[in-house]
């Protein structure tokens, strides 16, 4: 159980080369910008794809050279939350965390559906964000917004969580409360989760695991 | 007097959907498809607009003509005549002004920010669900310049109508090929009012466009 992955990929400077097994628990990547951490999460989440490695996540196979495997982006079950959050600006808040759900095959059935809808109600209870569901993405603040994106990615129930500095859109008077939500909502996810940061203070509060990235190798 | 009107605006009307649907689509192929010979494609689609009418007309009636390939077929097996034709119109119409919809369209899908669709991607969408959901939604003001301009330009066509649907009044006489006729025969009147409709018309039409998409952008969506 956990995540397994090994990518070599060329870059424009160097080449990426890294080899990482985790557990059920959160794995933090750090390094400077340009230091491929971000092309690390595309390659997890299939949206670049690998010269060469290994990829699987509970023992399925996402991506295999050899194998010849390379299953797309939509079919990974993963939960990716964006440096932006990349809420649907066209959606509202509501629209926005059910739309990964209308894509599983149960929301056809009415037993089934109205599971996934109460998931979704308890996320966002949770979260507390329930008070926003009618509301734009624009209307929202940043850590209301991230809430969202955190709601949006978790009830498909993903296989595996990627985090892309999920908090350096914040300003820094909000940062130290949603540290702190944070670090109570992590312990609800219990799958693997990789989170990429260049603070080393987000190293030390949330890593089960830490890597160090410098020019596409761990240090 | 009032049959050209009502005659251009039903041609342009229906040119507008067909260069809609086909615009919208050779914009999705071109944009988000690996589809072989590409650059071709896309000059392909823009010639219409920097041919000359007449060229545009020419080609046209060679292909739906009595002798042409979709002409003779549609004669032989349907007893159907395009030529000089309100359909001719509307063909005609739909091809010249088909470029702007690709045009505003294509830049449209484009300019959607693409973490958006990254991020429909991750959430399970496959590639047209990705684009009905969210590339298209987000496109609404180039997608409604391209309706507008598309719709304006249908409706001022006049080098290619002439060629493939003749004048003849009452069945192929849009608004631009009446005043030309008018002015012919001397009609200065009838020419006069027909061009004061006419640019009445198109200026409010780009006066509104122009005013939306202000509010539009004021509000910041």
């Amino acid at each position: 159980m956990g995540l397994d992955f090994r990518i070599h990929k060329k870059l424009n400077y160097f080449d990426l080369d890294v080899d990482v097994s985790i557990a059920n628990e959160l794995l933090v990547i750090e390094g400077a910008s340009g230091a491929g951490k971000t092309t690390i999460l595309n390659c997890l989440s299939g949206l670049t794809t690998p010269d060469s490695g290994h990829i699987a996540v509970d023992d399925r196979v996402l991506f295999d050279d050899k194998a010849r495997i390379n299953i797309s982006t939509e079919k990974r079950h993963i939960g990716y939350l964006f440096q932006n959050y990349a809420l649907f600006p066209n959606m509202t808040v509501r629209n926005n965390i059910l739309y990964g759900l209308r894509n599983k095959r149960g929301f056809r059935h009415r037993q089934e559906r109205r599971e996934m809808l109460d998931y979704a109600d308890y996320t966002m209870d949770t979260l507390g964000i329930s008070h926003l569901a009618d509301k734009r993405p624009t209307h929202i603040s940043g850590g209301e917004k991230q809430r969202v994106a955190l709601a949006r990615a978790m009830v498909t129930r993903p296989a595996l969580m990627l985090l892309d500095e999920p908090f350096s859109a914040l300003d820094e008077n909000t940062k130290e409360k949603i540290y702190e939500e944070f670090m109570a909502f992590k312990d609800t996810l219990r799958i693997p989760t990789v989170l990429i940061t260049h603070n080393h203070r987000e190293t030390e509060l949330f890593a089960d695991k830490n890597i160090t990235l410098k020019e596409g190798r761990i240090i | 007097m009032f049959e050209p009107v009502v005659l251009s605006l039903k041609v342009a009307t229906i040119a507008t959907i067909i260069a809609f649907v086909f615009g919208v689509f050779f914009a999705y192929l071109l944009t988000k498809k690996n589809i072989p010979g590409k650059n071709v494609w896309e000059t392909a689609l823009i010639l219409p607009m920097i041919l000359p009418p007449s060229i545009v007309g020419y080609l046209l009636l060679k292909v739906f003509g009595r002798r042409g390939p979709i002409g003779a077929f549609l004669l032989d097996t349907f007893g159907m005549q395009i030529v000089f034709t309100w359909i001719a119109c509307v063909i005609a119409a739909s091809v010249v002004a088909l470029p702007l919809m690709y045009q505003n369209a294509k830049g449209a899908f484009q300019s959607v920010d693409r973490t958006y669709e990254l991020a429909a991607r991750t959430l399970g969408s496959g590639s047209f669900r990705v684009f009905r959901t969210v590339t298209f939604p987000l496109s609404g003001p180039g997608i409604v310049s391209g309706i507008v301009l598309t719709f304006a330009r249908a409706l001022g066509e006049f080098g290619a109508t002439l060629m493939l649907a003749g004048n003849i009044p009452g069945e192929t006489q849009t608004i631009p090929t009446s005043i030309y006729y008018a002015v012919v025969t001397g009609k200065d009147e009838q020419a006069n009012a027909l061009v004061i409709v006419m640019v009445v018309f198109s200026f409010m039409l780009v006066f509104g466009l122009n005013l939306w998409l202000k509010k539009k952008n004021y509000r910041g969506n």
